[in-house]
């Protein structure tokens, strides 16, 4: 929920959306029936096993996947480790990673561990330049392409699924943004989501490899159930991340549609409403919930901190509010004012009252933080 | 780094130490005190401004002339006042 009941507003789901309500049953259920190893072959082992098969079933299901592809992670960044790692591990082609220069910092430290960058630039909505990315994807040594199927900070879907690459380059997909939300897109061999950015707990990451990928695990293995995951399997969140995933994606159109249109207010409103101000993202093909704009002359600490204060909560992705006070590569790269950055994403049940009260409380925050530097 | 800027910068404004958004708020303040057609530059080590300097040309229609390094080596960003 919003939070109504506390007088304050969280827009920032794409870094956590509260546990959604279909998974909190199963999540208590399945801590009393789900605490053992799904290896054992005694009646609680087995159980769990069950649990843990159930969960893989369904979020095939909810996705349009095999359940022989389905891998849980201990989150969505190791699922983005292993899935693009794995690709590079598995070529033949090369260690070379083509990307847009838009992707998860996840992938970017991924590649940097264990692969070798190709950058390619994105067009001022945040779109990747196909035509670079397929040119340099031919290029000898290159092993994966890596795409993100919608940007985590200003919500751009990109064109995955819609690029001719070589038949031996495989696409990795980060779709953490996108999953549950959006349908996957086709024509990648691996792909990663997170559950907690859908409704589901925390500590649970989904890695899809395609049933005909060469892929090769690029981490120490080990003998679990699925011959992918390392580690005891926290059966319990599995499942709840995968009620949850279920249950998104059945509201998904409903929830979808009405988010899609909040937004849509928000950007009409700060866009009219709020002096020197720029919107950006691409404005239609974009995840529902998202919207970024940046404010001249504001603070973007200070503008968390203000909004915070009047009970609003959400994200920037300005230079002073990131730990290595550098701004967003993301805003970077569009060419997109990166100071007095605020990132808003709506919850499941964030209305149009509190959507408006965002936009009445904004243009007097940020005129009171440019009035102290007298702008 | 890009090339030098050939051209005569009318007031070139030290930002080194200022973090941001100070760099652009002091852009803004002296973008008064050149002419028309002038120059006025921004020295930064703000690593924002390499972004937000050409951002804030475009939202308020000034010409962005280019990134060069003051006397000193350290970042500088060149705009030109339009109006």
């Amino acid at each position: 929920m919003t939070g109504r009941a506390t007088g304050r507003t969280d827009l920032d789901s794409a870094s956590a959306e509260p546990l959604h309500p279909a998974a909190r049953d199963v999540l208590l259920a399945a801590l009393e029936r789900g605490y053992a190893d799904p290896r054992r072959l005694h009646r609680a082992g087995r159980e769990a096993r069950l649990l843990l098969d159930n969960a893989r079933e369904a979020t095939a299901d909810a996705l349009g996947v095999r359940p022989d592809e389905v891998t849980f992670t201990p989150s969505g960044t190791h699922a983005v480790h292993l899935g693009l790692l794995g690709l590079v591990r598995g070529s033949r082609r090369g260690d070379v990673v083509v990307h847009s220069a838009v992707e998860h910092s996840a992938v970017r430290h991924a590649v940097s561990w264990g692969a070798r960058a190709v950058e390619v630039g994105v067009m001022g909505d945040g779109r990747v330049y196909d035509g670079d990315l397929v040119e340099n994807a031919c290029s000898p040594g290159v092993g994966v392409v890596a795409l993100q199927t919608a940007n985590h900070e200003v919500g751009t879907v990109q064109d995955v699924g819609g690029f001719e690459l070589p038949n031996d380059v495989p696409l990795f997909t980060d779709a953490c943004a996108s999953m549950g939300r959006l349908p996957l897109p086709d024509g990648w061999a691996a792909a990663a989501g997170s559950a907690h950015k859908w409704g589901g707990p925390a500590g649970v990451g989904v890695l899809l490899v395609r049933k005909r990928a060469r892929w090769r695990n690029p981490f120490p293995g080990d003998d679990r159930v699925d011959e992918r995951s390392t580690g005891f399997e926290n059966v319990p969140a599995v499942l709840a991340a995968a009620a949850a995933l279920q249950a998104v994606v059945a509201e998904r159109e409903e929830v979808g549609a009405r988010q899609h249109e909040l937004v849509d207010v928000v950007r009409r409103r700060v866009a009219a409403e709020v002096p020197d101000v720029e919107v950006v993202g691409d404005p239609d093909r974009r995840l529902p919930h998202l919207v970024t704009f940046s404010c001249l002359y504001v603070d973007g600490e200070a503008l968390v901190t203000e909004l915070d204060r009047r009970g609003f909560g959400i994200a920037s992705g300005s230079a002073c509010t990131a730990s290595t006070l550098t701004p967003s590569h993301v805003l970077e790269a569009m060419g997109v004012l990166t100071h007095g950055n605020v990132r808003l994403s709506l919850q499941r049940e964030t209305t149009r009252a509190d959507v408006d009260a965002f936009c009445d409380a904004l243009p007097g925050v940020v005129a009171e933080i440019r009035s102290r530097v007298g702008m | 780094m890009n090339e030098q800027v050939n051209e005569e910068v009318a007031l070139e404004l030290d930002c080194r130490d200022l973090p941001c958004p100070m760099p652009v708020i002091e852009l803004a303040r002296q973008l008064g005190d050149v002419e028309v057609g002038e120059l006025l530059a921004v020295v930064a080590h703000d690593p924002a401004a390499a972004v937000d300097v050409p951002a804030w040309c475009r939202m308020k229609g000034q010409d962005y002339v280019g990134a060069d390094t003051a006397d000193d080596g350290a970042p500088r960003f060149v705009v030109r006042r339009v109006g």
